[in-house]
């Protein structure tokens, strides 16, 4: 057991990452949304912000352009009273030279208590983590993991659902290049709820099935008895011929809309990790469902748990069993 | 090779000879003069070494033939900072290599006389191992208009390729094929459908979980395949190298079993690892063909335990920590191997897949056959170019003490056996532990 002093010391030294959801365990995901539902309150409340994190420095270093994540995280940190400072690298500027480990061992000089990063290659928030002394939080690298995306999605179904243990959850799309279905994969799976895919076969990885989930072709078969439809996004580049042959069809068959969510259980909900593509992978109606979606819950969601995971983070609550 | 020491004569007594080519495996001596074997055996100076011969005492260790590694990146010209014709000559020797065939992939492309020519030229100034290169299949490699293969053989290109781009038109292939037969050449492929082989690391679950576009195992069965299909049709002579799959393998057994004249190689990392090792990102692991399967590992150990795979080859590829100290995708392919073949190629006798002899010729007379190279054997009047080894002793591997310029390997701290003590090149010693 730690003493609380030395819990406050880990805290203050920096430590544990936060690199994906594959490796924790589902205690660790428990507390966390834990921590998260209290910080829920908060942000509805008039006075939104705390002292915990007064006098940290937490940068957010985004190699790929993103609006509502580096905001949500920017203003998690903001509302722990943290110093937030956002660089946007346009690759333009590693094209100039300097490589991602040279970027990172030049922010670590400053001394950031927290780095957030973005990079669209996988592997690439890892190898930076190795470089720098503090906190390291993955925001989604490559098609690898977004780990705080699969962690607000399931604070988004427990609230709703009560426990995540047993739900039949479908997601469905582009899997091949998601990092939001792969760390949704591990944290479901964790968690103990069971896992369905649904995607043309050019849109699964190969040997996806070895992840401990069953796959799908057909959308009505696939959502059969699910309790929630987890909507990927389709890139526009994909779109055009050499996965899938024209959005028109994509839509036809695996677009989201009423006639194949009466599939799913009655009381089914829609998820999406946005930015949606309407009338590509969701029919534009459904998504503005407040009986059936859930997308703006998932945003309100994205707030609470990324304060938890800077919350536990700095102050030590998550190492044990946390990449470092 | 100096003229001055052209008749030195050097014994080496109490050696443990050993010759896959003859199958020679005995105790005895071996008197080089010059730069040549004039003699050897086990009766050999029975009678003590006559006056005026240097003594080398082996101490009952093995003198085999000097390896012969048919696939080395020099990175010279264009990339000394990563390897140069010095350091990897110091390397090769390190290893017990006394030949290596280059290949044309430097800056500029070898793929005239005068860049051949300068690769001689350079290996003469360096005095350490033999180098033998071979030329570009293609101007430029680009895959379209052929090199001067008779021009450039005469010049002393061993074989054509395109080193580590596949010659992905099949009519291309096919003329290179037909127009080598002109002048007996070799056409060695990378094997492996370009449109097919767009990702960074062998496809399946372990690319799935790591995000990482994955590379299937097809793109190299599709095009070694396609190649057969293409000597059975044209008659020429091909190599195929760096096998990784077990598919592959297969595929030349069957066409090696239907008389085709067609030869193939593997790597190290591709009977030693598998695609775990990329597990983390290591980009040291990041290789083409990329590390494969268990199934696969072991189908290519199977493939040259039962001889299908006719040699083994480093395919040293020296990168610097700038190529390869970055996200997984962006990092540069390739592995050093040049110290490394000797131990590794001896995992084979060691696991009991082969006997020591077996196991040698993979590295010395079966690789030199494959480029016509006159070199790979003990014999009165060929060349002095000789290892003198232990194959038992061990220790962990270390790239740090690699004399490459590059230290990129994924083998760190691999167990290996097999420590060379002595490496003779023309009757030169130019290494010595």
């Amino acid at each position: 057991m730690t003493t609380y002093a030395e819990t406050i010391a880990a805290g203050q030294t920096g430590h544990g990452h936060l690199l994906g959801i594959e490796g924790l365990r589902a205690d660790q995901i428990s507390n966390l949304l834990d921590l998260a539902d209290g910080y829920v309150d908060q942000n509805r409340a008039v006075k939104k912000t705390t002292d915990l994190l007064e006098g940290r420095t937490v940068i957010n270093l985004f190699f790929e352009n993103s609006t509502r994540t580096r905001t949500s995280f920017e203003l998690a940190a903001k509302r722990l009273g943290a110093d937030v400072i956002n660089m946007t690298v346009a690759s333009s500027s590693i094209k100039k030279g300097e490589t991602l480990v040279d970027t990172a061992m030049t922010l670590n000089a400053m001394h950031p208590d927290v780095m957030v990063v973005r990079h669209s290659d996988s592997g690439a928030v890892k190898l930076l983590s190795e470089k720098v002394n503090g906190s390291v939080i993955n925001a989604g690298d490559g098609s690898h993991e977004h780990p705080t995306q699969a962690l607000l999605d399931a604070l988004t179904i427990r609230r709703r659902k009560g426990d995540l243990y047993g739900l039949r959850v479908a997601i469905c799309g582009d899997v091949a290049h998601s990092r939001v279905a792969r760390s949704n994969i591990h944290l479901l799976n964790t968690m103990g709820a069971e896992v369905r895919l649904i995607a043309p076969p050019t849109l699964l990885p190969s040997a996806v099935d070895r992840m401990g989930v069953e796959t799908f072709h057909n959308m009505k078969e696939g959502l059969e008895g699910c309790d929630i439809v987890m909507m990927l996004r389709l890139q526009l580049e994909r779109m055009q011929g050499s996965f899938v042959p024209s959005v028109r069809e994509y839509f036809r068959y695996f677009g989201l809309d009423q006639e194949k969510l009466a599939m799913a259980k009655p009381d089914a909900l829609v998820m999406h990790p946005g930015p949606m593509n309407r009338g590509v992978e969701i029919d534009s109606e459904l998504a503005d469902d407040l009986d059936r979606s859930l997308i703006r819950t998932q945003v309100e969601m994205g707030v609470a748990v990324r304060m938890a995971c800077l919350h536990a983070l700095t102050q030590g609550t998550l190492s044990d069993g946390v990449q470092s | 090779m100096s003229q001055l020491d052209n008749k030195t004569k050097r014994a080496y007594i109490n050696a443990h000879l050993i010759d896959p080519a003859s199958g020679l495996d005995t105790k005895g001596a071996l008197l080089t003069e010059g730069i040549h074997i004039v003699d050897f055996g086990p009766d050999l100076f029975k009678d003590g070494v006559p006056e005026g011969i240097e003594i080398i005492d082996c101490q009952g260790h093995h003198l085999a033939p000097g390896l012969v590694d048919i696939r080395v990146h020099l990175r010279e010209p264009g990339d000394e900072h990563k390897e140069t014709i010095l350091t990897a000559g110091q390397a090769a020797a390190a290893g017990g290599i006394t030949s290596i065939a280059a290949l044309p992939d430097s800056t500029p492309v070898l793929d005239d006389v005068s860049g051949v020519e300068y690769v001689a030229r350079r290996a003469r100034e360096a005095k350490m191992v033999k180098i033998f290169p071979y030329g570009a299949l293609t101007k430029r490699l680009e895959g379209k208009e052929l090199t001067e293969f008779g021009l450039l053989s005469e010049f002393g290109a061993v074989a054509f390729t395109d080193s580590t781009k596949a010659v992905a038109n099949a009519q291309t292939m096919r003329r290179a094929l037909s127009y080598a037969k002109t002048f007996n050449a070799l056409i060695v492929q990378h094997p492996e459908e370009p449109t097919l082989a767009g990702g960074v690391m062998n496809g399946g679950e372990i690319s799935t979980r790591m995000g990482l576009s994955g590379i299937s195992t097809y793109a190299e069965i599709i095009m070694v395949e396609r190649d057969i299909r293409l000597v059975e049709m044209t008659g020429g002579r091909y190599h195929a190298a760096h096998l990784s799959t077990a598919g592959a393998v297969d595929i030349i057994r069957q066409a090696k079993a239907r008389g085709l004249p067609v030869t193939c190689d593997t790597a190290p990392h591709y009977f030693c690892l598998n695609e775990n090792s990329v597990l983390d990102y290591r980009t040291f692991a990041k290789v083409s063909p990329p590390l494969r399967s268990e199934d696969d590992r072991e189908a290519i150990f199977q493939g040259l335990a039962d001889g299908t795979i006719d040699a083994i080859a480093s395919d040293h590829s020296p990168h610097d920590q700038d190529s390869k100290r970055l996200p997984f995708a962006q990092a540069e392919f390739g592995i050093v191997g040049l110290e490394t073949l000797f131990p590794l190629a001896l995992q084979l006798y060691h696991k009991k897949a082969l006997s020591l002899l077996d196991c040698l010729s993979l590295v010395t007379n079966k690789p030199a056959e494959i480029l016509g190279l006159p070199v790979g054997k003990i014999a009165k009047g060929a060349a002095a170019d000789l290892v003198l080894f232990n194959p038992d002793s061990p220790y962990f591997i270390d790239p740090e003490k690699f004399r490459s310029k590059s230290k990129n390997s994924p083998f760190t701290g691999f167990p290996a056996q097999g420590k060379v003590l002595r490496t003779v090149v023309d009757g030169r010693t130019i290494y010595e532990r």
